[in-house]
């Protein structure tokens, strides 16, 4: 499987930063890093990254299906994550999550038709003093209204 | 750009560079004392350096408050295996946002208390793990770690010191069960977030089984401040038992929420009313969270008198925490909230501890049936007997954590428990609209 020359890099210095033999350790932020380019943890990027660190495919898959943020099946290339958590929820991030449900007609961890936009009800980000609070893909939005999401929405449409 | 403005009634010791010009950058860190401490420390012996930790009476600020000075000197330092620093920032305890800042607005000065805690018990590696979410902080993060490496502030014979330490970024990928410290350290192993028994603690058998310092990023951006300016005057601060300031981070209804420095000690309604402007809507308050969504909620009466401490949040057998302060107003549904943080707990639950496991998922269901009107008296004592029985009966605290604020919640607001019987609807989601019109 070949990655970017800029994945490769992040990879090999990756593995150079645990002690020797515990190459393992680098398996999760080598996940993390190579789903962003290849869009999800797929069956070949788990055997190469289970390959590289020298560990089975199956010792990789147990690791994603624990971390909240390690996907198999890609997600939209907007990922769109709404926080409901305590903070955000006392400033009716709630009402933002059904809002948002029912402009893009798609529910929790579901993608619109044209594999744009994906939808995600997320525990806490920590972004509480600024509630309530979005991430777009890596992007923090805070104090999101209805309003302000709609207008995010139109722009993502409009890069379209 | 700062997130929120300063408050006059802050006390800024680690954030005193926050809203400086290029803040995050090595010029503006040497230009105000960067590195200082360091090289002052490396002129001290290293039990020198963990005694004046341990005179500042410094606490842990990931939320459990152990003495960062007795906590290193667990390290056996005399050990042939090597050993490590681990610098927790998987910051996701529900209300707190303050490590997000520190790393974003300094984060030389949470290196130099990396290279420092190197001194004081020997290792010369670490890492920084922060919670995959934070993205940007990683990147951030790995541009201040070249900046210093090309500087000479990490890397080998530092500043010709003869002391050598390497200094990496680790990313999470996702579960709040990897801020607690044995399963971090199982995740930046590359393994699912399921926590160690101990004893052993991190101190003797902690990454990679070596001894290691696993320690918050406010609690090592505390340490160049204690070296440079002395144990003692970093303790004055605060108040005896626990030294220094504490971020916190004021979320909920609150007029000016944001993230203050203040002292440990501060009382908390004038925390609530002028640091915070007050309750929001000039609405009265109703109940008070000190430091993230696992601490036992205060109720308003038991906030007059309280400050922000160990000491008074134990009297009130509550905990200051991570400083994650939560308000809630006269209108808030509390059965509402109590739904909402179990949502939370039974999420995250690694699944490892049946009682955990079982517990949370179980109190999420009776309070989401509670919620939706069709709680029965009974579940009223159910709640609070399912959240006692997972107190004490797991390995990592997240089962305290979820019992906790279940059964403070249960036994101070039982009345709206009582309001909700027998299908009746929430009266509180009508109240919030009126206000929300």
């Amino acid at each position: 499987m070949t990655f970017s020359p800029e994945l490769e890099a992040r990879f090999e210095k990756l593995l150079k930063s645990y002690p020797p033999g515990r190459e393992r350790a680098a398996m999760i932020p080598m996940l993390m890093y190579a789903q962003d380019e290849v869009g999800s943890c797929t069956e070949e990027l788990i055997e190469e990254v289970a390959r590289r660190v020298g560990v089975t495919p199956l010792q990789v898959n147990e690791v994603i299906t624990y971390y909240s943020m390690l996907h198999r099946t890609p997600m939209g290339k907007y990922h769109v994550q709404i926080c409901t958590n305590i903070s955000c929820l006392l400033w009716d991030a709630d009402k933002l999550w059904e809002h948002a449900t029912h402009k893009l007609g798609i529910g929790h961890k579901e993608v619109t038709a044209d594999g744009q936009i994906s939808l995600e009800e997320v525990e806490c980000i920590g972004a509480c003093s600024w509630a309530p609070a979005i991430q777009v893909n890596y992007d923090f939005h805070h104090f999101v209204t209805p309003e302000k999401l709609d207008r995010l929405l139109d722009s993502i449409r409009k890069k379209q | 750009m700062l997130y929120n403005e300063p408050s006059p009634l802050e006390t800024r010791v680690l954030t005193r560079r926050f809203g400086l010009p290029n803040s995050a950058s090595l010029d503006t860190y040497l230009a105000t004392d960067g590195y200082k401490a360091f090289q002052k420390a490396a002129g001290m012996k290293p039990e020198e350096i963990i005694e004046e930790v341990k005179i500042s009476n410094l606490r842990g600020r990931g939320g459990a408050g152990f003495p960062t000075g007795m906590k290193w000197s667990f390290v056996p330092r005399t050990s042939p295996k090597p050993k490590y620093i681990v610098v927790n920032a998987d910051e996701s305890e529900p209300g707190t946002c303050k490590d997000r800042l520190l790393i974003e607005y300094d984060p030389h000065q949470l290196i130099e208390g990396c290279l420092i805690a190197g001194l004081a018990v020997d290792a010369h590696k670490g890492w920084i793990y922060i919670r995959g979410e934070y993205r940007y902080l990683i990147d951030l993060m790995d541009r201040a770690l070249a900046e210093a490496y090309a500087h000479g502030w990490l890397g080998k014979n530092i500043q010709g010191t003869g002391f050598d330490f390497d200094l990496y970024t680790h990313t999470g990928a996702g579960a709040y069960e990897c801020g607690e410290e044995s399963a971090l350290l199982e995740s930046l192993e590359g393994k699912r977030g399921v926590p160690r028994i101990r004893p052993p603690f991190p101190a003797v058998v902690g990454a990679f089984q070596c001894p290691t310092i696993l320690n918050n990023v406010e609690t090592y951006c505390a340490v160049p401040p204690i070296i440079l300016n002395g144990g003692k005057a970093f303790a004055d601060l605060g108040v005896p038992k626990a030294g220094g300031t504490k971020l916190t981070c004021l979320t909920g209804h609150v007029n000016k929420p944001g993230v203050y420095e203040l002292r440990l000690g501060f009382p908390v309604m004038q925390m609530i009313e002028e640091v915070g402007g007050g309750v929001r809507n000039g609405k009265k308050l109703k109940a008070f969270i000190p430091g993230g969504s696992s601490c036992p909620v205060l109720t308003a009466a038991e906030c007059e008198g309280a400050t922000m401490d160990y000491d008074s949040m134990a009297a009130r057998k509550s905990m200051l925490g991570s400083g994650g302060v939560v308000v809630m107003d006269e209108d808030t549904c509390m059965v509402k909230a109590a739904l909402r943080i179990m949502r939370f707990y039974a999420h995250e639950s690694c699944g490892w501890c049946i009682p955990c496991r079982e517990g949370t998922t179980w109190l999420r269901k009776v309070l989401a049936r509670f919620h939706e009107g069709g709680g029965t008296r009974r579940d009223i004592d159910l709640l609070g007997d399912v959240a006692k029985n997972m107190l004490g009966r797991t390995f990592c605290p997240l089962g305290d954590a979820a019992a906790l604020p279940t059964i403070s919640i249960v036994e101070k607001f039982r009345q709206e428990f009582e309001d909700h019987l027998n299908g009746r609807p929430c009266p509180f989601e009508h109240a919030h609209e009126a206000v929300m019109a």
